[in-house]
């Protein structure tokens, strides 16, 4: 079983709000599921390469060359998005 | 004839043949979507101005007695986790309600291009995690087959409104079965391709090396005409991969010689036929692959010995891949946000990401991106990701090993057929079990397809069809034979 304080240290990495009351459900909830993955452990993996993809996934580059002009309208519909903007720019609290 | 009843062939005829316009057709459905979406809730929204300007267009076209592509006119829905450009698009979640899509995924740009009718969005789990479409922040979609049961899931929208033919076909996602389990609920076929057929450019991400767009469909025949036009290689998504087209061939080949079955060899792995599944469901399945074996196909006993291990594999990568995904919903670029409210008001940046997503996201997809962010934790790491990685190449070799002797496997969809409405919403865990046979083609990257092929009761129960990577073609000339 996790304990109350590993789940708020969780929902804090993960940027959640959570009520004392959701920190013990998602406490009960995620302990059974734990326990539940814990079977993977009987899996023998010594010498076994991770798998990430199924296909081969390599990078892929290209020259830096501008691709095609952004034009106004996009940039304009991505911005309308934004819960916050000025000047083009979206606004956020201040960081430091 | 019902206009709603058609397959995407018969469509196309009655429409060259100028028996009934491509307005027509749309009408019809647009029709149907509101007299039925009241009782089974596929859609969340419904495209009706984008629809007839696209009927319009074709029906103009077929006027001017220019040739028309197969699938002009043909209406079609869209889960609503793949973006239609000017169109709402809220992946289930409070989080996105309002997020209006700014471009068109490459599956919307291609079928756009061959003169799809778009009617609508439809219903999902949250962000696709879910296997009933409960998990939708906005109402539950209901079984067409029986109202007080679930539709499956997260594809729960589209699987339901290609049933209750408020659609020709649909366009859904799989990350863990959520096109083929849906499917088999409903009783249409649903197609997972192979992961990299099908370009996810523009497909709201959840786990992106398991997420496949793919299609529901009421007939195989239908299901591999929209295939061909929406798989291949995409410069957006370089995932993507550019694979030879053979499905044709193949499928032309078995039809013209009714003997080509003989020199099929279909796999049963014994791991898919042991506690858990319903032995009524056992029973339809075995009775498929007895058909198969009738009409002379060779059935070989398999073993896939790490299947027991796929779910908590997977309820590790999906996860943790998922919390890395959703931290874009900051209250900052798009999406709902606290930033502005005022009762509340927060006071940091870090009382914004807290707030926006602490009550933008519903339960299932805190539970996951918390289960994902503490997988991939300082100290947890290597005890959890590393080593579902590794469980996970495991299972892709069992495949590997299978297929060296086999052409195709088939399985059971799920272990039961569509269950009651709120039977499993409670316990997370028993939900997640009705993954436990779609999970490990995800995993391994394989193409499978559900297909009716039987009921216990009333309720349908798909047949999964497993093949190779990028043998498409081959599953649906196998499923084929099934349907005749």
């Amino acid at each position: 079983m996790i304990t109350k304080e590993e789940v708020k240290h969780i929902a804090k990495l993960a940027r959640l709000g959570l009520s004392e009351k959701e920190i013990g459900k998602f406490q009960k909830e995620l302990s059974s599921i734990l326990d539940y993955v814990e079977k993977l452990k009987e899996v023998d993996i010594s010498n076994i390469e991770p798998t990430s993809h199924s296909v081969l996934v390599e990078n892929i580059m290209r020259e830096d060359i501008e691709k095609s002009k952004i034009k106004n309208q996009k940039s304009k519909k991505l911005l309308e998005l934004a819960p916050e903007t000025k000047n083009g720019y979206l606004k956020t609290k201040s960081i430091l | 004839m019902e206009l709603t009843d058609l397959t995407i062939k018969k469509a196309h005829q009655g429409l060259i043949k100028k028996e009934f316009s491509a307005l027509e057709l749309c009408q019809a459905y647009l029709e149907r979507i509101k007299e039925k979406n009241r009782e089974i809730f596929a859609f969340l929204t419904i495209t009706e101005d984008l629809a007839i300007s696209q009927a319009k267009k074709i029906d103009e076209m077929i006027f001017q007695g220019r040739e028309i592509p197969i699938l002009a006119g043909i209406p079609t829905a869209v889960k609503d986790n793949i973006l239609v450009e000017d169109v709402k698009c809220t992946a289930g979640s409070k989080i996105l309600e309002n997020y209006i899509a700014p471009y068109d995924a490459t599956v919307i740009k291609k079928l756009k291009e061959q003169g799809v009718v778009i009617l609508g969005k439809t219903n999902l789990d949250e962000f696709a995690m879910g296997s009933s479409t409960e998990n939708s922040a906005f109402f539950e979609t209901k079984n067409p087959c029986d109202l007080k049961r679930v539709p499956g899931g997260s594809s729960g929208g589209s699987a339901a409104a290609v049933a209750a033919n408020l659609s020709l076909f649909a366009l859904g996602s799989d990350t863990g079965g959520s096109i083929r389990q849906p499917a088999s609920f409903c009783g249409i076929v649903g197609l997972k391709p192979t992961y990299g057929a099908v370009s996810r450019y523009g497909l709201i991400a959840f786990a992106s090396s398991l997420d496949q767009i793919g299609l529901m469909t009421k007939t195989v025949e239908d299901c591999q005409i929209v295939f061909e036009v929406i798989s291949g290689k995409d410069e957006l998504d370089s995932t993507s991969v550019k694979f030879e087209n053979r499905f044709s061939k193949f499928i032309i080949r078995n039809r013209k010689s009714k003997i080509g079955i003989q020199n099929i060899r279909i796999g049963v792995p014994r791991e898919y036929f042991v506690k858990g599944i319903d032995p009524e469901v056992e029973k339809v399945i075995k009775g498929a692959i007895k058909k198969y074996e009738g009409l002379g196909a060779k059935i070989e006993e398999i073993s896939l010995p790490h299947t027991e291990y796929a779910l908590p594999c997977y309820y590790i990568i999906a996860p943790s891949e998922a919390s890395a995904n959703l931290a874009r919903y900051d209250g900052i670029k798009y999406g709902f946000s606290k930033s502005r409210i005022s009762n509340l008001k927060p006071r940091t940046l870090f009382d914004v990401y807290l707030q926006s997503r602490g009550e933008g996201f519903g339960d299932e997809v805190r539970r996951r991106i918390m289960l994902g962010t503490y997988a991939l934790s300082a100290g947890y790491y290597e005890a959890y990701y590393l080593r579902a990685q590794k469980v996970r190449t495991k299972i892709r070799e069992d495949f590997e090993k299978a297929f060296q002797t086999v052409d195709v496997i088939f399985t059971p969809v799920g272990p039961t057929p569509a269950f009651k409405l709120g039977e499993k919403i409670d316990d997370p865990l028993k939900m997640y079990l009705s993954d436990i046979f779609t999970v490990s083609v995800n995993l391994a990257g394989h193409p499978a397809i559900s297909i009716p092929s039987g009921k216990v009761g009333n309720l349908p129960v798909g047949l999964q069809i497993i093949g190779k990577p990028f043998e498409e073609e081959k599953i649906f000339g196998i499923a084929t034979i099934f349907k005749q």
